[in-house]
């Protein structure tokens, strides 16, 4: 059996736990049931939606001790549902909470965690899962090893949550008690930093400039491409994390995600966190002196070369 | 505050990576090698920590002999001593065989904080730090942007620390927990101090404890094939000088794109 932790918040379903569960029926191949849990407090609404995939049951974790998601109690309620499922095979979302608790679940089972999937094969009979490593700039065919279960998390937007096949599923109860002494977090209500003062989720255009531009005052360089352009300026994370630019203009998995008519991406290498956020745009155009960036990947256009001859050239061809 | 960092050293981001005979791993001895970005985040807020409330910043390595590069450095921008577990076969480690390797070396010293950085730059698992602390026992959170010691709780063993963990899509989220906890440190959280010449002549008198790794250390990743991405999409690379690569750009953006 195969067994996908989908997640919720507030009684509401995180979109990519449809991906997971794509993931889980391509994995199954028909051959094996697969099985959908949701864990939480209060998680009927959310486990009656999961219900409506083709799947052999939903397991509803309801306890009042995983109301607010916290790492100690998490594990400690998925612990006890991979022992009384006992699956071969774990699937989830790699999401910021699965980043949070999972690593931490298979070190207290002992089992073997693959993250980040983002393709599964078949190699010698047996399952692979196809994951990034040196910055995306390679691809490693994964087979986990030792006693099942075997974890893995599936990068969001590899698996199509529009490809789960749809049924209706029985929802159970779990009937897992959480001890919320062993708790040792004590979290806090989320909240946003003082409002966003720029949606760049509404930009037609946005020029976005990464580690290529090298020094603060080539930023200049790339204000002046975005004007030219009609463009929204904005970055990858590594230029704000020195302070050239304001978070608020952050591309990525921890800023915004954007999907606009031109998104040009000038000296950006292409890291996952950023493309997560941006790969959805209409037409992408990669500025870069490596011709191997993973931003070439998923670029319309591509020109290799010295971004600081290269915008210069753009701002006077635009001005004609 | 006895503090240990945890640190990687990783192929630069600039090199290459080019595979070996089988296709199963990169050719490790023809890479560059640099501190992991996020770990240097790490190392930063151990520094200022430090710095506030008085201690001790050790850091903690797995790997070759080659890792002494990046402790070194560690140990130039202020780090006090270091824990090195060498292996020569320990170069290619994955999460959690680099935290079984380190684990018992770390318990015997019994740090209040353990900082190290949210992912590798080379394999990416995310997952080090969270299995690290189920190993040790202790608490951990990840994703990190700003760590606060209660003060009246001491600085030592069972302070209280509040941490602001980051979300997604721009949300933060204060914890609170006690120590001893692990922390996964989010690039960013600081500004990065350089070495400075003094700091790197001190560097060479501080003390690095080699560890040999504890033994039946078994991978549970075994890597069947290593391959260049696939591409998604059909790139039309546009070459020619800069002013012909502008030209034919906007040209194809307004005809063929209308996207201007």
């Amino acid at each position: 059996m195969i067994l996908v932790i989908a997640e919720q918040k507030d009684g509401r379903l995180n979109r990519a736990s449809w991906e997971a569960v794509a993931a889980a029926q391509q994995l199954a191949g028909g051959q094996v049931p697969v099985k959908v849990a949701v864990m939480g407090s209060g998680v009927a609404v959310a486990a009656g939606e999961l219900a409506q995939a083709a799947v052999a049951e939903v397991v509803a974790v309801d306890a009042e001790a995983l109301g607010t998601y916290t790492p100690d109690g998490f594990v400690q309620a998925a612990a006890a549902l991979i022992a009384q499922q006992a699956p071969q095979y774990v699937l989830l979302a790699h999401t910021y909470q699965t980043r949070d608790f999972v690593p931490t679940l298979a070190a207290r089972l002992d089992r073997a965690l693959i993250t980040d999937v983002i393709a599964i094969r078949q190699a010698d009979g047996q399952a692979a899962f196809a994951r990034p490593m040196f910055q995306g700039k390679l691809v490693a065919d994964v087979v986990p090893q030792g006693p099942a279960p075997h974890l893995v998390t599936v990068q969001i937007g590899a698996f199509r949550a529009d490809a789960v096949q749809k049924g209706q599923a029985p929802v159970a109860a779990a009937g897992i008690t959480v001890d919320a002494a062993a708790i040792r977090q004590r979290p806090e209500a989320p909240f946003q930093e003082a409002k966003q003062a720029v949606d760049l989720s509404q930009a037609e255009r946005i020029v976005a400039v990464g580690r290529g531009i090298k020094a603060q005052e080539n930023v200049a360089v790339a204000e002046q491409l975005a004007q030219a352009f009609g463009a929204e300026l904005a970055a990858s994370r590594p230029i704000c994390d020195n302070g050239w630019l304001p978070m608020e203009r952050q591309i990525g998995s921890s800023g915004q995600t954007v999907a606009p008519k031109l998104y040009v991406a000038v000296g950006i290498s292409g890291a996952i966190q950023h493309l997560v956020g941006m790969k959805g745009s209409r037409t992408i155009v990669a500025i870069n002196k490596d011709a191997e960036a993973p931003i070439f990947e998923i670029a319309d256009y591509g020109l290799v070369g010295d971004l600081f001859e290269l915008a210069p050239a753009l701002i006077a061809e635009l001005k004609k | 505050m006895k503090i240990a960092i945890c640190i990687k050293q990783v192929p630069t981001r600039e090199w290459q990576p080019r595979l070996n005979d089988t296709k199963t791993w990169i050719r490790e001895h023809e890479a560059s090698y640099e501190m992991n970005e996020p770990d240097a985040y790490a190392l930063e807020e151990g520094l200022r920590l430090r710095e506030k409330h008085g201690g001790e910043v050790v850091v903690c390595s797995v790997g070759p002999a080659r890792v002494q590069q990046v402790i070194r450095e560690a140990l130039a921008r202020g780090a006090d001593r270091a824990i090195h577990v060498e292996d020569e076969a320990l170069g290619a480690a994955d999460a959690f065989t680099a935290a079984a390797a380190l684990v018992s070396a770390m318990q015997e010293e019994a740090f209040d904080l353990i900082l190290t950085g949210l992912q590798s730059d080379d394999q990416g698992h995310a997952q080090f730090g969270p299995v690290l602390a189920e190993k040790l026992g202790v608490p951990h959170s990840t994703i990190i942007m700003e760590v606060q010691i209660d003060p009246s709780t001491g600085s030592g063993p069972g302070a209280s620390m509040k941490v602001k963990r980051e979300l997604e899509g721009g949300w933060f989220q204060y914890v609170t927990m006690p120590t001893p906890a692990l922390l996964t440190i989010q690039s960013g959280i600081n500004q990065l101090r350089y070495a400075t010449l003094k700091g790197i002549m001190a560097a060479k008198k501080k003390e690095i404890r080699k560890v040999a790794p504890p033994a039946g250390l078994a991978s549970r990743l075994k890597v069947v094939a290593l391959y260049a991405p696939q591409k998604s999409k059909q790139t039309v690379m546009i070459g020619g000088s800069a002013a012909e690569a502008a030209q034919e750009l906007v040209r194809r953006l307004r005809e063929e794109a209308r996207a201007l």
